[in-house]
């Protein structure tokens, strides 16, 4: 990227000659500085899963979540500043309420997604703002069964099967396209999906972090809710041990 | 505000002074309507169409004031449009429903409509929704509105049963119409029906001679046997 001192990427709203927009991709960057998330769509559900690098360990244990429940059935992920991932995520539950309003029924994740790319790109328009630091995960069951977005900096958005974004996307990846998404239940999957999380972590580089988790299934009546502690500590424990066997 | 009233029609505003219904059974629904319109004792349009498309497979029976129904079902037109647009997909009849609600509940001051919404979609497959007066909003197998309707009540409980196919529900249809045209005044003309599927809307048609007929009330000035009927003995009035 040659776009150091050029003066194209001081605004959000001035192309370069070559017509990028170079503040959006300042804006992928610091996604890619955040922990990873990770998300997987499932034969009856979704899970959502969250490496929250710990910076002090003065923090209290659970404090700034990245993992938040936008409605009850959909719930969101995000990798990037934290303090963007709020801004989202409460817009989201605005629009999520305001389509119950109008409409008296659940919205699906895709007009949800489809009204939160809107809001992100509007981002992407104008000098006096910056772009959002940050690629969300959404995840949802709702009437045409499980469905998981990504939406990015730009504004852009995909449905995806599997769902990676921060710094370990490239290698969590490759480990969700060696699953068979299609025929995990979401109990398995919690496992699987915290043993990616283990599997990315750079013990060398990052010294602690956190494993979030939540997950959307007939066992959470298809509502958006923590991964329960038993599940959480059986899944923890296997990808321990996973990371153990896969080093030997 | 000591009481709530609900506005009564303005002097000279058109009235659809109606029998509606509308019926579900296993593949869909049968919704009809009389066709009369009125602004107080005369008849506006005596061919009128309160059947009215708001979707594809969604449609609604209007009754009350033809300009207010008129306009809700155009709102809602235009919100279902923009639904099917962005989700990609034909709304479900509970969201129609909802919008129709919204709309008289939250206006029910300057409102005169009762509606009742029908069609058959995706998730559910088909479904009646009533809207009456105030705005609320009820699920219904069937439902009966307009001025017509309050005269057959007492039908539709006899006669009704579950698990009819579409010429049952059709001919009960025709027929509690029929009989609350016969009754009301404001009610009459000929029988509009329509039966929404998953195939398609088909529209069904009676001319006003064609109704079905029940007791008509001849026999009561015919003679009783054995017994003689004594001529009135009647002078005609002499006429300058």
């Amino acid at each position: 990227m040659t776009s150091i001192g050029t003066g194209y990427d001081l605004s959000a709203s001035t192309y370069s000659p070559d017509g990028r927009i170079f503040q959006v991709e300042y804006a992928n960057k610091a996604v890619e500085n955040s922990g990873t998330a990770i998300g997987l769509k499932v034969k009856d559900g979704v899970v959502l899963a969250v490496e929250k690098l710990v910076h002090s360990k003065l923090l209290v244990p659970g404090a700034n979540r990245r993992i938040q429940t936008v409605d009850r059935h959909i719930g969101l992920a995000t990798a990037g500043l934290p303090a963007d991932g709020r801004t989202v995520a409460s817009r989201a539950r605005d629009e999520a309420a305001n389509f119950r309003d109008v409409y008296r029924s659940p919205p699906t994740l895709k007009t949800v997604a489809d009204r939160l790319g809107h809001f992100v790109q509007m981002y992407t328009l104008y000098s006096s703002v910056r772009p959002f630091g940050i690629s969300t995960i959404l995840g949802a069951v709702d009437k045409d069964g499980p469905a998981l977005y990504v939406i990015e900096p730009s504004g852009v958005f995909f449905g995806y099967h599997g769902a990676a974004v921060g710094k370990g996307r490239q290698l969590a990846k490759t480990e969700l396209e060696k699953l068979k998404l299609s025929e995990l239940t979401a109990r398995e999957a919690v496992i699987e999906a915290a043993r990616i999380i283990y599997l990315v972590h750079e013990d060398a580089k990052e010294k602690e972090f956190e494993l979030e988790m939540s997950w959307i299934g007939p066992e959470t009546n298809n509502q958006h809710v923590a991964v329960p502690q038993d599940l959480f500590n059986e899944a923890e424990a296997k990808a321990r041990e996973a990371l153990v066997s896969g080093l030997e | 505000m000591d009481h709530i009233d609900f506005q009564q029609l303005k002097s000279g505003e058109v009235n659809l002074g109606t029998s509606i219904m509308a019926v579900q059974f296993a593949d869909g629904v049968v919704i009809g309507a009389d066709s009369r319109t009125t602004t107080g004792s005369y008849i506006a349009n005596r061919v009128t169409d309160k059947l009215t498309h708001v979707h594809d497979r969604v449609y609604c029976c209007r009754s009350g004031s033809a300009a207010d129904t008129q306009a809700v079902a155009d709102i809602v037109h235009y919100y279902l449009q923009l639904y099917s647009q962005s989700s990609g997909a034909p709304p479900p009849v509970h969201t129609a429903a909802s919008l129709f609600q919204k709309l008289c509940y939250e206006n029910k001051d300057a409102l005169s409509a009762g509606i009742i919404v029908a069609g058959w979609d995706k998730e559910i497959g088909p479904s009646v929704y009533n809207i009456p007066l105030g705005g609320g909003l009820f699920r219904q197998p069937w439902a009966i509105g307009g001025s017509g309707s309050t005269y057959v009540y007492g039908y539709c409980d006899a006669t009704y049963q579950e698990g009819w196919g579409r010429d049952e529900t059709i001919n009960f249809v025709k027929n509690t119409l029929a009989l609350a045209m016969s009754r009301d005044g404001s009610s009459g003309g000929v029988i509009r029906m329509c039966v929404i599927t998953e195939g398609g809307v088909e529209r069904l048609f009676v001319p006003g001679n064609e109704l079905p007929k029940f007791w008509q009330g001849t026999e009561v000035l015919s003679p009783v046997k054995g017994k003689a009927v004594p001529e009135p003995q009647v002078v005609p009035m002499t006429v300058e």
